[in-house]
């Protein structure tokens, strides 16, 4: 059937486009949901750059990291805020990630170390382009793994099943299903009403193989938001965003998921994580990576704070292209390494506690005689959420050539 | 199924919500056509272009879009004689009324040393409190030095614990006269409430003198709320005032539009984006806020044309370079091995090593492995920059530099070098094989297609080897291939949002009195300029400008410009009348697509919208004009 034409013919038409009561959208989407009337959601964070894992979760147990790093190390935990904060006695978080111990303490906070892609690259382009085609080492995957995460849906899905946050769509977002990049939640409209619709009528029709199927997509997503538009949006819980680009991405990812518009799957990313100068160790508080993690924590924490409950539906998983030499180099930095440390948080998560295999920090376990090893493949934390939290079991298509990860039991 | 729902829904309120929802969950199903495939591109490729098309593609593809009356002159004066001025832009003169556009912003010609005191940053500023650096003369920026002394000063007050600053301090802060001594109170009214058109006809009709010592009276918050009314020289007075670094991002923005808008070299311009591309450097990262003005002037846009290996060089030895990536602190790595003294010691530091291969030259399938890149690290440790923070020039530093012998890709480079070895590096990476044809290949996905023939990457990568890199000839093998000139490669790239921004103004003849409001909506589009963090530059693939965001964000610029609400630029819009036919001649220089025929030709059966400014609107927000 033309779907403009049904649209016309519709009750939405009788509504109005833009009027849809809270109540009605909330209702909707929610009617086919397997579980309690709510689908799961899934939001995957790229610390793009390379995040230096050894100092965001400090192995202070191991006395090689102490060794390898004499300015550049976070102190042991001591108490001060100028330390780590213990979590079992041999990890510990940044200082600047203190937001974070509340969650990790409630158990909603899981941490896996030695975690990544088993690709030997230490380009950040690759690693990053591998880690959302969720195919190491093939570069012919033309669509992303939180695409194809998406469970097969039998009846028609909402135009926000999946979200991109920020200026374009994120690579791990790109195929076979619909897809929106928002880069502000109130900016998704053309501000002409008569304008959009002369727009609309193009875009649906238009040939063109490259703006035709984007285009359609993009009005679908236009009408829902048109709904969440008219409230301004107060976070809930005295949950308090921090400045900047990644804590406006996490709040308006809250905002969609409590406004039940039908997100199953979003995506936001922070920048700035290539410290290969500068992370001064002795005083965790300055410094690029102490910013960029504070910002980070406190986003983390803000988001769980603000979704309260909701969390229930929830699962976030945090991930960086590769992590950085365990050895600091000339300018108290780090260059580009191997395996990293990965987050997951949420409701059904069996937090509280440190996964993974730890390789040690010997220069004989060592990879390439410099960097962490790897023990865990990004796949096995990815695969069992996918499989486990989203309820798409067939993991062959998602991560295809890599059809049986190992789950970790991270999840309830 | 969804037509019970709708009967449903008339009788019961309670199967209202079940019924809509299938009608909204109904939408989206429709979607199927990003799984079209493409054509069969290699047939197109093959397929040459009719005349008329050909000068039009060539617009396309080689400038920032054809202004009203390109395609007669290019006529007149014949494509190939044509192709060949844009490919002799040295030969061709520039738009005076551009050169006199430039003239004003001044911190484009300054060097490093020169920007960072006149427009000086939070360290300069601490140096000159402290005596180390001497008070400028210039009126304006003394006052807006001495104003941020006073701010510098009351904060190291706070922090020294201080409880209470001291009681002059923040009075300092305050103009030393009064506004309404310096200005009539019908003046003064104006500036208070008076509407932008108000603001800007005041400002007009005043001499320099009193605007000067008005800015000086007012505080950091009026002066900005006169900006928007401002003509362009006061604009730039009143960052100077309020955050003299400023001016620096301001005149490289405003530059860099007026310059895709009005150059008369536009294969020129659009080679120095791709290039600056290439060899990105990001703005935010500390001394590079000063340093790039330079570094687009001399190490960028003097070699758009020409010899790869000297391009090379110019970024390798220029301070924006080895700041953005970190060069210029990396040393050899036993420098500070005995040295008890030092705590933290030096060292070798990878990151310009391995992105020279990886993005400058060889690509990263290029053939080099992770101990070429710390060897090609060995090679430029030394390379630095004589006081970084200051605006100092390149510095090679014997001391620094490891003296082993290094072997590159197989090449031994023997012990006890100096400067030379980094050079013969680029030496070394300027001829491999894997360099001409990752150049060439970004120069074919930039200029013909995202995913070039490969026959056409390889005979410009040929040239590229038998020309020791010569840009200009690379060019002219595209330019003299029939795949460029084929239906395959025919508005078969999207716009970036630098392009299309440009392009819209150029199509509109818009007059742009100033290109900060533009370069601004290029931000909003997806691509801040000199704003990319990554040092892989902006992509020069179309899929990467295709999403929902950026859409909406194209079509809402395409309103506001039409429709003259973009600050700083005119559009007149008097001669396109309403016809949508008309309307798209005039300004895509070809007809537009039935589909988009159709949706305009409905929106003027309203009569509200039968207007020339809705009407050029709808065109360059189609996504027709979206393609070149």
């Amino acid at each position: 059937m033309n779907r403009r034409v049904f649209l016309k013919g519709s009750a939405l038409a009788m509504f109005g486009v833009g009027f849809m009561p809270a109540w009605l959208s909330r209702s909707c989407y929610a009617a086919d949901s397997s579980s309690g009337g709510r689908k799961k959601i899934l939001v995957a964070i790229f610390q793009r750059g390379a995040v230096d894992g050894l100092n965001m979760v400090v192995p202070f147990g191991e006395p090689g990291y102490y060794a390898l790093r004499p300015s550049i190390a976070i102190p042991k935990p001591d108490g001060t805020p100028n330390s780590a904060v213990d979590l079992d006695g041999f990890f510990g978080l940044h200082p600047a990630l203190a937001p974070l111990k509340p969650m990790y303490d409630a158990q909603h906070l899981a941490i896996v170390d030695a975690v990544g892609s088993p690709d030997p690259t230490r380009s950040h382009f690759d690693a990053q382009d591998y880690m959302e085609s969720g195919t190491p080492g093939y570069k012919g995957a033309t669509d992303g793994w939180l695409n194809r995460a998406l469970p097969v849906q039998s009846g028609p899905a909402s135009p926000l099943r999946a979200v991109s946050l920020g200026d374009s769509l994120a690579r791990t977002l790109r195929g076979h299903n619909d897809a929106v990049a928002v880069r502000s939640l109130n900016d998704f409209q053309v501000h002409d009403a008569r304008g959009a619709a002369t727009f609309e009528s193009m875009y649906e029709n238009s040939l063109d193989t490259m703006l035709h199927g984007t285009g359609k997509e993009t009005f679908n997503a236009v009408k829902i938001m048109q709904s969440i538009q008219k409230q301004a949006y107060v976070p809930a819980n005295g949950a308090n965003y921090p400045n900047g680009g990644f804590g406006k991405s996490l709040q308006q990812i809250a905002q969609l998921i409590k406004a039940n518009v039908g997100v199953e799957v979003a995506f936001a990313d922070i920048g700035g994580w290539d410290t290969h100068v500068n992370e001064t160790g002795g005083q965790p508080s300055t410094g690029q990576l102490a910013n960029n993690l504070a910002q980070f924590g406190q986003a983390l924490a803000a988001f769980y704070q603000d979704l309260g409950d909701r969390m229930e539906d929830v699962t976030l998983v945090t991930m960086s292209e590769f992590g950085r030499t365990v050895k600091e180099n000339g300018d108290r930095g780090t260059d580009h390494g191997h395996a990293n440390v990965m987050f997951v948080l949420g409701g059904d998560v069996r937090g509280g506690k440190i996964y993974g295999d730890w390789p040690g920090l010997q220069e004989e376990q060592l990879y390439d005689g410099r960097d962490l090893a790897l023990t865990t493949d990004f796949r096995d934390v990815l695969g069992e959420l996918v499989a486990r939290h989203l309820g798409n079991s067939n993991l062959k298509s998602v991560f295809p050539g890599y059809e049986s990860p190992k789950f970790r039991g991270l999840l309830v | 199924m969804t037509f019970n729902g709708y009967r449903l829904m008339k009788t019961s309120s309670t199967f209202l919500a079940p019924a809509l929802c299938g009608i909204l969950l109904a939408l989206p199903a429709a979607a199927s056509g990003k799984t079209r495939k493409p054509a069969d591109d290699a047939k197109l490729f093959q397929k040459k272009l009719p005349k008329d098309e050909q000068i039009l593609h060539a617009l396309d593809r080689l400038t920032f879009g054809p202004r009203p009356g390109d395609i007669e002159r290019v006529k007149r004066i014949g494509l190939k004689k044509w192709l060949d001025q844009q490919l002799h832009p040295d030969r061709l003169a520039e738009n005076p009324v551009l050169e006199a556009q430039l003239q004003a912003l001044e911190s484009l010609r300054m060097t490093p040393m020169e920007a960072v005191q006149h427009y000086p940053s939070q360290q300069m500023i601490r140096a000159i409190a402290n005596g180390k650096q001497p008070m400028p003369d210039d009126l304006l920026l003394r006052a807006s030095v001495e104003r941020l002394i006073t701010r510098y000063k009351v904060k190291q007050a706070e922090a020294a614990g201080l409880a209470a600053p001291p009681p002059d301090a923040n009075a300092e802060l305050e103009p030393v006269r009064a506004l309404d001594e310096v200005l009539a109170p019908g003046e003064l009214e104006t500036i208070r409430t008076g509407n932008a058109e108000r603001k800007h006809e005041l400002l007009e009709s005043m001499p320099q003198e009193r605007i000067e010592d008005m800015l000086i009276a007012m505080n950091p918050k009026q002066r900005t709320q006169l900006f928007g009314a401002a003509p362009s020289p006061i604009r730039r007075e009143i960052m100077l005032l309020n955050s003299p670094q400023q001016v620096v991002a301001y005149d490289l923005l405003d530059s860099k539009m007026l310059r895709a808008v009005e150059s008369t070299r536009q294969l020129a311009e659009e080679l120095d984006d791709f290039w600056f591309n290439h060899f990105n450097v990001f703005y935010e990262k500390g001394s590079d806020r000063f340093l790039i003005p330079q570094y687009e002037r001399e190490a960028i846009r003097p070699h758009v044309l020409g010899q790869f290996r000297d391009l090379l060089e110019a970024t390798a030895k220029s301070p924006a370079m080895l700041f953005f990536l970190d060069n210029f602190e990396s040393v050899r790595p036993d420098i500070d091995a005995n040295d008890k003294k030092r705590k933290v010691k030096r060292g070798l530091n990878e990151n310009y090593g391995r992105e020279l291969m990886e993005l400058h030259t060889l690509g990263v399938n290029g053939g080099y492995t992770q101990k070429d890149v710390t060897e090609v690290a060995r090679c430029f440790t030394g390379w630095g920059i004589q006081e970084p923070r200051k605006g100092g020039g390149f510095f090679y530093n014997d001391k620094l530099h490891d003296k082993g012998e290094k072997i590159v890709l197989g090449h031994v480079i023997a012990a006890g070098g100096g400067i030379d070895d980094g050079e013969q590096v680029l030496d070394i990476l300027a001829r491999h094989p894997s360099t001409a044809h990752f150049i060439s290949k970004e120069l074919a996905q930039h200029f013909v297609a995202d995913n070039p023939p490969e026959s056409l990457v390889n005979r410009m990568a040929q040239t590229f080897r038998s020309t020791n890199g010569s840009i200009r000839e690379v060019m002219k093998t595209m330019l003299n291939s029939k795949e460029f000139w084929s239906e395959g490669a025919y508005r078969a790239k999207l716009k970036s949002p630098f392009e299309m921004v440009a392009s819209s103004a150029r199509a509109l003849d818009a007059h742009v009195i100033d290109g900060w409001a533009l370069a601004n909506q290029v931000g909003t589009l997806g691509e801040p300029l000199y704003r990319k963090l990554e040092p892989t530059g902006y992509s020069n693939l179309s899929s990467e400008w295709v999403n929902s965001a950026a859409l909406l964000g194209r079509m809402n610029f395409a309103l506001q410009l039409a429709q003259n609400h973009v600050e700083s630029v005119k559009v007149d819009v008097s001669r396109f009348g309403d016809d949508p036919s008309a309307v798209a001649k005039m300004l895509m220089f070809r007809a537009m697509s039935p589909q988009t025929r159709a949706a305009i030709d409905k929106a003027l059966e309203d009569k509200k919208q039968k207007n020339p400014a809705m009407v050029a609107a709808l065109v360059i927000g189609s996504p027709d004009f979206q393609k070149r």
